[in-house]
C-alpha cells in the first residue's frame, strides 16, 4: 500500500475541499476502497476520512413520504431497519444477499453505491485495462471473460458494476444527493453510473470532491412493497457476487399491473433499468406470457461480449422468476438465503 | 510459548480412555482461546518483515528491478535479489532425492511461472516490505507462455505420483470392448486447484551464529529439516524446527517450499529474525497445486451389465522445470472387477509452478472421471447405478489378482444406501421435484483410497512418579494427530492418557515421517505402539526378573501393562505399579524407542484399501441452472478408527471437498498471460457454510489384521474420492445434463428450458 | 506523520502512538499488540479469519485502517474467556468438534458470537449456515459450526433466562 495523507475532516465542507485535490479518495468503511490499496489497483495519496462527520448515518422519513438514507448507514442497519425492509423489501434482500455479515456490517450505503467491478483484468495490475489506466487497452476483451458485460458494453471494456443494492435502488428511481464545491446537488441514481463508452476510467458522473450524502427514496418506491423480489444466480449459495440478478417491483391493482419495475444486475457497467419491460408490463394480467415478453424486451440490445452469451439467456430467465415472484407477493419474512433460488426449498420430494 | 503444550482444562471432555473413544481435541482450548501458537504468530526480538515480489510474467527473465526506490521508502532496511543474497551452499535446481523439488530462491533472473518469487523486501514493519516490494517494478523480457493441456507436444511420463508406473494394463482391453454390448467412451476434464490451507504458507527464521530456529508449518519436519541443511549446508543438530500447529496442509505443506528458503536466506542476509508471510494470491504458483487433467474413458459391458473392460488414460501437466504428474488414471486399478484394465498417462509442460499432491492426489481427479463413466455405463445398461456397482463389486484387486487384506465395501454399499433411501430413487433422471419445483438428483460414488504406510520412530518413557512420555515429531494439520497419536500412545504405556505426556511437532524428536497418504496415524501410531510396547517390556523385564517383585517369575510375556500397573496375566490380584518398579530399580526413568513401517511381506500379499460409498443429493432451478447439495450420506470402512469424532469430522472435511471438486474451486489462467485470473478466495470458490448441508457418516465396522499392528488404514484422503463422483452423478440425475467438465457450470445446465 | 489513538482492546484503554496511517486493525493487534489469536487468512475480506468485534459489530479486521477506528471497543478472541471459563461459543465448539486446523476458528468464534447478538438468525440452521458463510473454513467444519452456534445459543439463552427469572 501507498505511503498516504490521513486527513479527518470536521465538516462535509472540509471534507470535499481535501478530497477535491489530485490524488485524494474518501475512505468511509473502506471495505473496497482497502481492498484497491492492498492489491495496488488505487494508489491514493490522500485518504479523507469521512466515518466521523456527523448527520451522515440517519434513516428519517422526509414530510412527503420520501425515505433519506444516510451515506454512512451500514448496510446491515439499514437492512435490519425492520421498518425499512417491509416498505422496500426488495432492497433489503438485495443487501442481505451482497457479501458477507462482516463485510455488511462495515459497508456502507454511499460506498456501495461507488464499489468497483470486479474485473479481473481491473484487479490485475499486469493487464492492460482502460478503466484502471485510460488507454492501456482491455485484456478481458479477449480473455477470460464469461463473467463480464452483455449490455451496454463498449470496446474499450466489457467489466460490470457488481453492487446488489443498487439494483432494486435503481428499479425504485432512487436519488443520490451529493456534496460538491458547489455545494448539494441531486442526481437520479440511473444517471449516476456510466456506461463505459471511450472513458472507461469514469465509472460514475461525480466531479473530483463529490461525496455522496445520502440515498433518497421518492414516495411512489413504497407503493411497491406487497410485490417486490430480489434474485440473484451466484457460483456459490453465499458469499459470492451475481452471475446476473434481477430486482422486480410491481403495483398490482384489480389483477392487472399498475405500474411495474425491474432493473438487471451483473450484465453491465451499471445497475441496468429495464423500461422497455416496464412499458410492456403496464396494464398488463401478471401471466407468464407477459413475463416472457418483458425478459424479451429488457435483453433487447443485449449482445456477447465474449464467452458469456449465456449470460443474456439466464438474464432473460431470471427476470421471469423474478417477475413471477414478485407477482406471487413479497414472503412476510426475507427468506433464509435472501435473494437465492434455493430460498423457499421444502423437504417435500416428488416424482 | 510456541512448544506444543496441551491442556487438560475442563472442557475438555473425555468419554472413557484411549483408543475407540470419541475424545474432543486436546488442543482445542489452545485453538478455541486463540492461543495455539501458529508459524506467523512468533515475534522474536528485533524481528523484521519479509515480503516477497513475484513474477507477473509466466515466462521469461527479469530484466530489471527497481531496488533504488524500494530502499527510499522509510523503514526498508534490504531487498534481496539474484545479485545480493546468501549464497546457497547446493544448487536448489539440484534433486538430491524423490522428495526434493526444484524451487525459485533467486537463483537466477529466470522466470518459469507466474507468481514465481522474483526478490525479497525486508523491512521493520510489514507495512514497509510490502510497499517496497511493490515499488520494484520488475521489468521483463517476456515469451509466450505454455498454458493448457494442449500447450506442447506431449509424452509419457516415466513415473506418476510417487513412483508409480504411468502405465499399467491387465488383460486385453481392445477384445474386451470389441466384445461388449454396451460401450461408454467419454472424457472428462478437471481445473486446476489450489489447496488454499486458510493458514498461507510461513516462516519466522531466526539465525544465532550457526545455530538456526525456525518456526514453520510443516507436514514434514525431517525432509524439511534434511532439505534446509543441505541447502544451508549445516549440520541437522544446528537446526530447530517447531510446527506444534498447521492451519490447514492438504499436501501443500509436505515439503521445505521456495519461499520458506526464502525467509531463512532473507533472516541470514539481515542477520536479524525475519518473518515472511505469503500473500493469499502468492499461494498459487510456488507452493503446489493440482494439475489439470483430461481423461478419457472407455468401458465395456456386456448384456447382463458386466464389465469386460475398462480403459483409463489421464492427460496431465507438469511444469517446464520440473515433475510431478497426477497419476489420475490410477483410480481404475482397484474398485472394478473388470477382466481388462487398461490405465496410461501423458503430459505436457507448461509454464505454471511444479504441481504437487494435493488431498487425494490422482485419486480425486481420477474418481471423479471414473464413477461419472461407471454412472453412465450403468444406465446405458438401465441398470440402477448400486446395482450396477455390485454387479461389477471386485472380490480381489483387479489389477494384481491379490486379494483384499480386508474390504467391507458391501457394507458400506448397504448402509450408505439404507440411510439414504437409495431404493426410492426412478432410474431416470430428470424425475424429481420438490415442493417449490426445483429439480432433484440422487447420485452415488465408490470411494477408495489406499492403505499406505511410510517410516516413523517414536521414544517411549516411564518416569519415576509413574507418568508416561511418548516422544515423536509428528504432525497435526487438523486431523487430530495430537490426540489420536495420544489415544494410541496411553494404550502403548498402559496409562491413562492425562498420566502420559505426549511430544510432538518439533524437528528434534524422533522422524515420524511426512503426514501424507492418509498414512500418518498408521505410521505414526505404529511406531508409538512399538515405542510403548518395548518401554513396557523393559519395565517387564525389570519387575519379573527381581524377586522383591510381585511379579518375579512371571516372565515378559507373563504380565499385562493396564492404568499405570503391570498386572500378573494368569493371576490379577498380583500387580505392582510403574512406580514401584522403577522406585526399587532405583531409576528416575526407563525408556526404549519403537518403529513403524510397512510390513513388506503383507504387502507383497494382499492389496490394501480403505472403501466407502456416498450418496448425494442434490437440488437444480430448472431454469437458472443453479445448483445445491442438500444431502450428503457416506459410508466409510477404514480399519480400526482411534477416535470416531475427528475421524467423522475428516470424512465430512473430505465430502465437502467432493463437493468443491464437482461443483465450486477452479483456477482460471488467462490463456494469453499464464496468469490465474482468481487467485484469491473471492473468485476461487472454495464452499461457504451455506454450500454445506448436514452431513451424515457411517463409520463400518472393519477388523484388518495386515495393514499393521493397530490395523489402521486412514481416513484424511477418501472421504473427497466417490463424494465427488457421487455430487456430479445427482447433477446428471437432477437434470439429465451429463457435464463431464468440472467444476459443473450454471451455464452447461441452462440448455434445457 | 505520526497520530495518537486509543482504542478499548478486550477492555482495557490502550493509547498509541501510530506512526503509519497503513496499520490495519488486524496488523495492528497481530504485530504490534502482539495479540495474534485474531488470523490473517486473505488478508481482502474474503475469508473472515480475521473477525473481530468493533463496537460489538463483527468486521473483518484486515480492511479497517487502525486510524479510522480511534476510539472503538475492540474484543477479540483473547478477550472471551473468564480464566480457565471459557466463553460458551467457545465450549461448544470443542464439544461439536467445529473446527480441525483450528487456523479459521477465532475468525468464526468472533463471527458466532457477533451474529448472537445481531439476533437474525434464531435458531434456523439454514439462517445460521447464511449468515456464517463469511466465514470460510478449507477443513470443511462447517456441520460442528453449526451445531455448537446452536447448542451455544440455546445455553446462552437459559442463561439469560435464569438470569431474568
Amino acid at each position: 500500500m501507498k505511503q498516504f495523507d490521513y486527513v479527518r475532516p470536521a465538516t462535509i465542507t472540509e471534507a470535499v475541499a481535501a478530497a477535491a485535490q489530485p490524488g485524494a479518495v474518501f475512505l468511509a468503511a473502506g471495505t473496497n476502497l482497502l481492498d484497491l490499496m492492498k492489491g495496488g489497483v488505487s494508489r491514493p495519496d490522500r485518504l479523507v476520512d469521512v466515518t466521523h462527520l456527523d448527520g451522515l448515518d440517519g434513516i428519517e422519513t422526509l414530510a412527503d413520504g420520501s425515505l433519506r438514507i444516510g451515506a454512512l448507514v451500514s448496510n446491515a442497519d439499514l437492512a435490519h431497519d425492520a421498518e425499512f425492509a417491509r416498505s422496500y423489501p426488495a432492497v433489503a434482500e438485495a443487501l442481505l444477499s451482497g457479501a458477507s455479515a462482516q463485510l455488511r456490517n462495515a459497508a456502507t450505503v454511499g460506498g456501495n453505491l461507488l464499489q468497483r467491478t470486479r474485473c479481473a483484468y481491473f484487479y490485475d495490475t499486469a493487464s492492460r485495462c482502460n478503466k484502471r489506466t485510460p488507454g492501456s487497452g482491455c485484456d478481458a476483451r479477449e480473455g477470460e471473460n464469461r463473467s463480464h458485460a452483455v449490455l451496454g458494453w463498449s470496446e474499450s471494456c466489457i467489466a460490470t458494476h457488481p453492487s446488489d443494492f443498487c439494483v432494486p435502488l435503481v428499479a425504485l428511481d432512487a436519488i443520490v444527493e451529493i456534496e460538491g464545491r458547489g455545494g448539494r446537488r441531486e442526481i437520479a441514481l440511473d444517471e449516476l453510473h456510466r456506461l463505459p463508452g471511450d472513458a472507461p476510467e469514469r465509472d460514475t458522473v461525480l466531479e473530483p470532491g463529490d461525496l455522496i450524502v445520502a440515498v433518497r427514496l421518492p414516495p411512489a418506491a413504497r407503493g411497491f412493497a406487497a410485490h417486490a423480489r430480489y434474485l440473484k444466480v451466484r457460483e456459490r449459495t453465499s458469499y459470492a457476487f451475481a452471475v446476473v440478478s434481477a430486482a422486480s417491483a410491481l403495483r398490482i391493482e384489480n389483477g392487472r399491473i399498475a405500474e411495474a419495475r425491474l432493473g438487471l444486475g451483473g450484465v453491465a457497467a451499471k445497475p441496468w433499468r429495464a423500461r422497455a419491460a416496464e412499458d410492456a408490463l403496464k396494464g398488463v394480467a401478471p401471466t407468464a406470457d407477459a413475463f416472457q415478453e418483458a425478459a424479451r424486451r429488457a435483453l433487447e440490445g443485449a449482445k456477447p461480449s465474449g464467452d458469456n452469451a449465456f449470460k443474456i439467456e439466464l438474464a432473460r430467465r431470471i427476470v421471469v422468476r423474478a417477475l413471477t415472484l414478485a407477482a406471487a407477493g413479497t414472503p412476510a419474512r426475507i427468506p433464509a438465503l435472501p435473494a437465492s433460488p434455493f430460498a423457499s426449498t421444502s423437504g417435500a420430494i416428488h416424482a | 510459548m510456541p512448544e506444543l503444550n496441551l491442556t487438560s482444562a475442563p472442557a475438555h471432555l473425555r468419554h472413557g480412555s484411549n483408543i475407540g473413544q470419541p475424545l474432543t481435541r486436546r488442543d482445542g482450548i489452545l485453538k478455541v482461546t486463540g492461543r495455539a501458537t501458529y508459524a506467523a504468530d512468533n515475534h522474536p526480538q528485533g524481528m523484521l518483515f519479509a515480503v516477497m515480489a513475484v513474477s507477473t510474467t509466466a515466462r521469461g527473465r527479469v530484466v530489471s528491478l527497481d531496488v533504488a526506490a524500494a530502499k527510499r521508502h522509510p523503514g526498508v532496511v534490504d531487498v534481496m535479489t539474484p545479485d545480493h543474497k546468501p549464497q546457497l551452499a547446493i544448487d536448489p535446481e539440484i534433486k538430491t532425492n524423490p522428495f526434493v523439488f526444484r524451487m525459485e530462491v533467486l537463483q537466477s533472473d529466470e522466470v518459469r511461472y507466474a507468481n514465481q518469487p522474483i526478490a525479497v523486501v525486508i523491512a521493520e514493519t510489514l507495512e514497509a516490505a510490502t510497499e517496497g516490494a511493490a515499488l520494484l517494478a520488475p521489468r521483463y523480457e517476456t515469451l509466450p507462455p505454455l498454458v493448457g493441456l494442449d500447450a506442447g507436444e506431449s509424452f509419457a511420463p516415466p513415473v506418476v505420483g510417487v513412483g508409480n508406473p504411468a502405465e499399467s494394463h491387465h488383460g486385453d482391453v481392445e477384445a474386451g470392448l470389441a466384445a461388449a454390448d454396451k460401450q461408454i467412451d467419454a472424457t472428462y476434464e478437471t481445473p486446476p486447484q489450489y489447496h488454499n490451507a486458510m493458514e498461507p504458507h510461513s516462516i519466522v527464521a531466526a539465525w544465532n551464529g550457526d545455530n538456526l530456529q525456525i518456526d514453520m508449518p510443516t507436514q514434514g519436519l525431517a525432509l524439511s529439516l534434511a532439505r534446509v541443511a543441505e541447502l544451508f549446508g549445516i549440520a541437522h543438530e544446528k537446526i530447530h524446527i517447531r510446527s506444534p500447529f498447521l492451519g490447514g496442509g492438504f499436501g501443500s505443506k509436505g515439503l521445505m517450499a521456495g519461499p520458506q528458503v526464502l525467509g531463512v536466506m532473507a533472516a541470514k542476509l539481515v542477520g536479524k529474525p525475519v518473518k515472511l508471510v505469503l500473500r493469499r494470491e502468492q499461494m498459487y504458483g510456488p507452493v503446489g497445486h493440482r494439475a489439470p487433467t483430461r481423461q478419457r474413458l472407455r468401458i465395456g459391458a456386456d448384456a447382463e451389465g458386466r464389465l469386460t473392460a475398462l480403459d483409463h488414460h489421464a492427460r496431465t501437466v507438469s511444469s517446464t522445470f520440473d515433475d510431478f504428474f497426477e497419476p489420475a488414471a490410477g483410480a481404475s486399478h482397484t474398485l472394478y472387477a473388470a477382466p481388462a484394465i487398461r490405465t496410461s498417462h501423458d503430459a505436457v509442460r507448461v509454464n505454471t509452478g511444479t504441481p504437487l499432491f494435493m488431498r487425494a492426489p490422482g485419486e480425486a481427479t481420477g474418481s471423479i472421471a471414473l464413477e461419472s463413466a461407471i454412472d453412465e455405463m450403468a444406465f446405458a445398461c438401465g441398470m440402477d447405478p448400486l446395482a450396477f456397482r455390485l454387479k461389477n463389486y471386485a472380490e480381489v484387486e483387479p489389477m494384481t489378482g491379490r486379494p483384499f487384506s480386508s474390504k467391507a465395501l458391501r457394507a458400506c454399499y448397504e448402509q450408505g444406501a439404507a440411510r439414504f433411501g437409495w431404493a426410492k430413487r426412478p432410474l431416470q433422471p430428470r424425475q424429481m421435484r420438490d415442493d417449490a419445483g426445483l429439480l432433484v438428483g440422487w447420485g452415488m460414488g465408490t470411494a477408495t483410497f489406499p492403505a499406505l504406510m511410510f517410516q516413523a520412530e517414536a521414544r517411549a518413557a516411564i518416569r519415576r512418579d509413574g507418568s508416561g512420555v511418548m516422544e515423536i515429531g509428528a504432525h497435526d494439520m487438523g486431523q487430530g494427530a495430537w490426540t489420536a497419536l495420544a489415544q494410541i500412545a496411553a494404550d502403548a504405556v498402559g496409562l491413562d492418557i492425562d498420566r502420559l505426556d505426549f511430544k510432538s511437532g518439533t524437528s528434534d524428536l524422533p522422524d515420524a515421517g511426512i503426514a501424507g497418504g492418509s498414512a500418518h496415524t498408521a505410521t505414526a501410531g505404529a511406531a508409538i505402539h512399538s515405542a510403548g510396547a518395548a518401554v513396557i517390556g523393559k519395565l517387564a523385564d525389570l519387575a519379573t526378573s527381581d524377586e522383591r517383585s510381585p511379579l518375579f517369575g512371571a516372565g515378559n510375556a507373563g504380565v499385562i501393562a493396564r492404568d499405570g500397573r503391570l498386572i500378573r496375566r494368569d493371576d490379577e490380584s498380583r500387580s505392582e505399579s510403574y512406580a514401584e518398579i522403577l522406585a526399587r530399580a532405583g531409576l528416575a526413568e526407563i525408556e526404549a524407542r519403537g518403529t513403524g513401517a510397512a510390513n513388506p511381506a503383507a504387502m507383497e500379499q494382499y492389496a490394501m484399501h480403505a472403501h466407502g460409498a456416498v450418496f448425494a443429493e442434490v437440488k437444480v432451478d430448472p431454469e437458472l441452472g443453479q445448483v445445491r447439495l442438500t444431502r450428503m450420506v457416506g459410508a466409510f470402512a477404514a480399519g480400526r478408527i482411534v477416535n470416531p469424532r475427528m475421524v467423522q469430522s475428516q470424512l465430512f472435511g473430505g465430502m465437502i471437498w467432493g463437493l468443491s471438486f464437482a461443483l465450486h474451486e477452479e483456477a482460471v489462467t488467462d490463456r494469453r498471460s499464464g496468469r490465474i485470473m482468481n487467485a484469491n478466495l473471492g473468485e476461487y470458490h472454495i464452499p461457504v457454510n451455506a454450500d454445506v448441508p448436514p452431513l451424515d457418516v457411517i463409520t463400518v465396522e472393519e477388523h484388518d489384521p495386515h495393514v499393521n499392528a493397530l490395523g489402521i488404514k486412514g481416513v484424511g484422503e477418501i472421504g473427497i474420492t466417490g463424494s465427488a463422483g457421487a455430487v456430479a452423478n445427482a447433477v446428471w440425475h437432477a437434470t439429465g445434463v451429463r457435464v463431464r467438465r468440472f467444476p459443473i457450470r450454471i451455464e452447461e445446465l441452462l440448455t434445457q428450458g | 506523520m505520526n497520530h495518537s489513538i486509543s482504542l478499548t482492546v478486550n477492555g482495557a484503554r490502550r493509547d498509541f502512538v501510530l506512526d503509519d496511517p497503513r496499520v490495519t486493525l488486524l496488523d495492528l493487534l497481530r504485530e504490534r499488540l502482539h495479540l495474534t489469536g485474531t488470523k490473517k487468512g486473505c488478508d481482502r475480506g474474503q475469508c473472515g479469519a480475521c473477525t473481530i468485534l468493533v463496537d460489538g459489530k463483527r468486521i473483518n479486521s484486515c480492511l479497517a485502517l487502525a486510524i479510522s477506528h480511534d476510539g472503538a471497543d475492540i474484543l477479540t478472541i483473547e478477550g472471551l474467556a473468564r480464566g480457565d471459563q471459557l466463553h460458551p461459543v467457545q465450549a461448544a465448539f470443542i464439544a461439536h468438534d467445529g473446527f480441525q486446523c483450528g487456523f479459521c476458528t477465532p475468525g468464526q468464534i468472533m463471527s458466532a458470537i457477533g451474529m448472537i447478538k445481531e439476533a437474525q438468525a434464531g435458531n434456523d440452521p439454514e439462517r445460521i449456515r447464511e449468515c456464517m458463510s463469511g466465514n470460510l473454513c478449507r477443513c470443511g467444519a462447517y456441520v460442528g459450526i453449526v451445531d455448537a452456534v446452536l447448542d451455544a445459543q440455546g445455553r446462552m439463552d437459559e442463561t439469560n433466562q435464569r438470569r431474568s427469572a
